[in-house]
């Protein structure tokens, strides 16, 4: 029988607040432990919450940018739990009235992945086992965060993979997160379940925690779902259970069982007071959103005529997106803009890293002045790569590279003696050419380039040829 | 009872005593006394000499000092003081100091206070004896037989004993009005953020309010109006209006509602006491009104879930980790946790946790917490109601007077009557109403019976201005054997 995956995500997202989630210190990731705390985020006896309104705006900003409903009236509710990293014995998170609901973001089979909520929520701190002991680090309790929970609307590893990739993508770009996975700033976990093909019953799901990049999502939704087929196919169930994936080993184990699920008591944090979105408010920051990846990827495939492929590379990252967009500007074919930044540009930049920061001496509006000038023929096609090398190279406009004649082209008397030089020197050319064959022209032209050092306009040569042939 | 505090201002501005020598009057008073009357857990002597002295500095340089500038007052020990001992009167914050202080002590810092030390009160403001308290209870002035009244015993002592000025304690669910009564003077637990509630150890924060227990209803006018201030740190702060300015308004056509409900079950003598102040009111020229408040039948059962459950989520941080008391012999971090706990915590803190913990548990949040929320809206509305019929409404502060030391632990006790005496409390914090207690009598045995003022939100200047032309008819305040005699 033939197994279908179906699969979940919530996934944490660390808000690039300047500050906390209900005080002043700083979000700073690292830092000496405990130094990037006050007596509220370490919960001292008689502290309160003051709620950070740069957090509800990035909330709202990331609900959004995944097209959800925003509350027009949320509040805070308390989820008690005891741990020793979380100093207030409670995490002040939202519960039945999240910021937003019912989004979603559409991956490029077309499906649909349905986000079910957003919340705002604080983080917890850190224990750092050492030598046999446990040392609590508060720098990152409460730093803010959103809870991003979606449907169970996977039904492959790649939709998943692509799903997170697509989440950080709009993030990044509407500049709430950087969404370093590695660092702990994006987190995902996995609700996953199999069932046959066909059937429309969910399966028994198992949650797995723990995986720091998307190989490693990857790579345990793929275990985890040979592991439950291979279950079901012997006979056994599925245990609805939280699992821990390691990567060391690539296999999960039982964190905990459906029996040990925490009872977290939530209530309404009596220590905040309803938040109020006001209409005008979410429309203000609606305005303020930039250009989502998605809206570009269809400008520039629909109006630019761009390939989805380089479209998709195009609008990875809003650095690359917004330089293209601007060297783009007001040319009759974007495309060639397209070219130079997916060609030289991308060459220079070895890792994803330099592609996200996009860093090029040469600025956007010197390649829209270098592209303006090969689309009116002033620059030749074949001068313009060993240009823009130098422009990439030094960060100087493209005039200090081509000359003032090469920009001129070739004056009439010069054109005649080049294409006159050529009739004399190849005269089967201009017999075959009398004879009809129209291709023996190309080797005249030629010719007549070389002599020019590429200088020469080719529709100019090819009028002026046939003319002096006759 | 004239203001004391304007008393010893003129004092203090006469040079007839300096505050140095008045502060060392009430340390040498509280260090004879406190024995017997436990009210202080912490006494300051550095602390309140240094601030005595800056005072007297400035009076030395001719300079005008504000009313509370120089008045020796102490804090209830739930309220947070830098470096100086917070315990809640629990063995579970033994030794903790705080990093930074209240809001409160803040504001009467920038006002020159003197603060003699830190009260006594029932552990973690749970309580109406002030018996709970892990250092024993605070006694009652009158008759050290007798309970102080809880939770905040300490203060209500020191306060009756004049082992303080003035002093600032919390009313949760009467813990501020029920003391002062038992003692013989003046409590007002203001609307629910009026006055700030950062650096307030929290037992159930949708109730919890700081506010005075004074000796006279002016001098509870003078603090209310120096603490009642917007606080950017509490989300749930707004700040309060003046009082001082109307205290001696003519109170000739105020209406004073008085509810069937709150006399159920009082004590003969304590009703006749607020029944005679009815008639003094009558006599000077306000309406009285009976009418029906059926809705404060589920005030106490809907308090009680409410403010458990609450405090079962604001008392789960004390795992011995950061700060306070740590169990000493353990095995791992959550033995660690639960041994701190249980040895940290008294009987009647765990019971309130396990039952807080209880109504917002799976399974019975809907029938507990969620009905008790219900319940609360419906006693908010009932009071709104019956507000834009009365200016305020009159009732007992408490069903009896003074319990005996032990009363309410004894084994014949229900555990039940310790919480049914909060009945005539109770509603005010339900609805986050404003109310201020005097005294209006005493009973056969000489222990004070006290009655409340209670007022719509916010509306604090007008239980004052009616509280203060009783007291200003009737005087009730009794001197004590103990304390500073100026």
């Amino acid at each position: 029988m033939k197994y279908e995956l179906v699969a979940g995500f919530e996934t944490h997202v660390e808000l690039q607040t300047k500050t906390k989630i209900f005080c002043s210190c700083t979000t700073a990731f690292g830092g000496d432990p405990n130094t990037h705390c006050c007596p509220v985020c370490i919960g001292l006896p008689g502290t309160l919450p003051k709620l950070n309104e740069k957090v509800v705006e990035y909330a709202i900003m990331a609900g959004l940018a995944t097209d959800c409903e925003i509350a027009g009236i949320a509040k805070m509710d308390r989820k008690n739990y005891c741990y020793p990293d979380l100093p207030k014995a409670y995490q002040i998170s939202q519960y039945d009235k999240p910021l937003c609901e019912h989004g979603h973001i559409t991956l490029s089979n077309g499906r649909q992945i349905r986000i079910l909520r957003i919340h705002i929520e604080e983080d917890a701190g850190k224990l750092i086992h050492n030598h046999g002991d446990t040392f609590v680090d508060y720098n990152r309790g409460g730093v803010p965060l959103i809870e991003i929970v979606t449907e169970p609307d996977f039904r492959s590893v790649d939709e998943a993979k692509e799903y997170v990739e697509r989440l950080q993508q709009i993030m990044r770009y509407i500049g709430v997160s950087d969404c370093r996975m590695q660092e702990g700033s994006m987190r995902c976990d996995v609700n996953i379940s199999v069932r046959p093909e066909g059937s429309e019953k969910l399966g028994t799901r198992t949650e797995i925690k723990n995986m720091n990049s998307i190989t490693n999502i990857a790579k345990a939704m793929e275990y985890e779902y040979e592991r439950q087929v291979d279950l079901i196919e012997s006979g056994g169930a599925v245990v609805q259970e939280t699992l821990r994936y390691d990567d060391a080993t690539n296999t999960t184990s039982s964190m905990r069982s459906k029996e040990d699920a925490h009872d977290y008591r939530y209530f309404r944090e009596p220590d905040l007071v309803t938040i109020a979105v006001p209409r005008e408010r979410v429309e203000e920051i609606r305005q303020s959103l930039p250009e989502l990846p998605a809206q570009k990827f269809k400008r520039y495939t629909e109006e630019f005529e761009i390939p989805e492929k380089d479209a998709e590379k195009l609008t990875k990252y809003r650095a690359i997106a917004e330089y293209f967009d601007e060297a783009a500007k007001d040319l009759k074919a974007p495309k060639t803009a397209a070219n130079f930044i997916l060609g030289q540009i991308f060459r220079r930049l070895e890792t994803e890293a330099d592609k996200e920061a996009f860093l090029v001496k040469t600025s956007a509006a010197q390649l829209n002045e270098m592209c303006k000038m090969l689309e009116s023929g002033k620059l030749k096609n074949n001068l313009a790569k060993t240009a823009l090398e130098k422009m990439l190279d030094s960060g100087d406009p493209v005039t200090k590279f081509v000359s003032e004649s090469d920009m001129a082209g070739l004056d009439d008397n010069t054109l005649t003696e080049y294409c006159q030089n050529a009739i004399n020197a190849m005269p089967n050319a201009v017999a075959d050419y009398k004879g009809g064959k129209e291709k023996a022209l190309m080797a005249l032209l030629g010719n007549v380039m070389k002599q020019s050092r590429g200088r020469a306009d080719a529709g100019a040569v090819k009028e002026k040829l046939k003319e002096l042939i006759g | 009872m004239t203001s004391q505090i304007r008393k010893i201002h003129d004092m203090l501005v006469s040079k007839e005593i300096s505050c140095v020598e008045l502060t060392k009057k009430y340390l040498a008073e509280i260090e004879n006394s406190n024995k017997e009357l436990n009210a202080y857990i912490t006494v300051t002597p550095d602390v309140a000499l240094a601030q005595a002295k800056a005072v007297d500095e400035k009076i030395a340089r001719g300079e005008e000092i504000g009313l509370l500038e120089g008045i020796p007052m102490t804090l209830k020990d739930n309220i947070s003081t830098k470096g100086i001992e917070t315990t809640c009167a629990s063995k579970i914050l033994t030794g903790y100091k705080p990093i930074y202080d209240a809001t409160v002590y803040e504001l009467l810092q920038e006002q020159g206070v003197v603060m003699l030390g830190k009260t006594n009160m029932d552990e973690f403001a749970m309580g109406s004896s002030c018996e709970t308290s892990y250092y024993g209870g605070a006694k009652n002035p009158h008759n050290t037989g007798y309970v102080s009244g809880g939770s905040s015993g300490g203060v209500a002592t020191a306060v009756g004993a004049s082992l303080a000025v003035y002093g600032l304690g919390s009313d949760t669910g009467g813990s501020i009005r029920q003391p002062a009564s038992f003692c013989g003077i003046v409590g007002l637990k203001p609307t629910y953020g009026a006055v700030s509630r950062y650096g307030l150890i929290a037992y159930a924060s949708s109730f919890d309010q700081i506010g005075p227990i004074t000796q006279s209803v002016e001098d509870a006018a003078i603090v209310f109006d120096a603490i009642a201030k917007y606080d950017e740190k509490d989300s749930t702060s707004q700040g309060g209006e003046a009082t001082l300015p109307t205290l001696e308004n003519d109170i000739k056509g105020k209406k004073i509602g008085i509810a069937n409900q709150y006399l159920n079950g009082v004590r003969e003598d304590v009703k006749e006491a607020v029944l005679s102040a009815a008639k003094q009111y009558e006599d000077m020229g306000a309406e009285i009104i009976y009418f029906d408040l059926p809705e404060l039948d589920f005030a106490l059962p809907s308090y009680y879930i409410l403010a458990m459950a609450e405090a079962s989520s604001n008392l789960g941080r004390y795992d011995g980790i950061r700060y306070g008391y740590k169990a000493e012999h353990y095995n791992g971090t959550h033995d660690m946790i639960c041994r701190t706990r249980s040895e940290g915590f008294g009987k009647e803190v765990q019971r309130r946790i396990l039952m807080g913990t209880y109504v917002l548990s799976a399974g019975y949040y809907d029938a507990y917490y969620k009905k008790a929320v219900n319940l609360r809206g419906a006693i908010v509305e009932a009071f709104d109601r019956a507000f834009e019929k009365v200016d305020v409404i009159l009732a007992p502060t408490a069903p009896v007077t003074a319990f005996e030391n032990g009363y309410l632990f004894s084994d014949e006790t229900d555990q039940i009557e310790q919480y049914l005496s909060d009945i005539c409390t109770v509603p005010v914090n339900t609805a986050g109403l404003p109310a201020v207690s005097v005294p209006c009598g005493v009973d056969e045995k000489g222990l004070p019976i006290g009655m409340q003022l209670i007022g719509k939100k916010f509306d604090e200047k007008t239980i004052l201005n009616l509280a203060y032309r009783y007291e200003q008819a009737v005087d009730n305040f009794k001197e004590t054997k103990w304390g500073v005699k100026l």
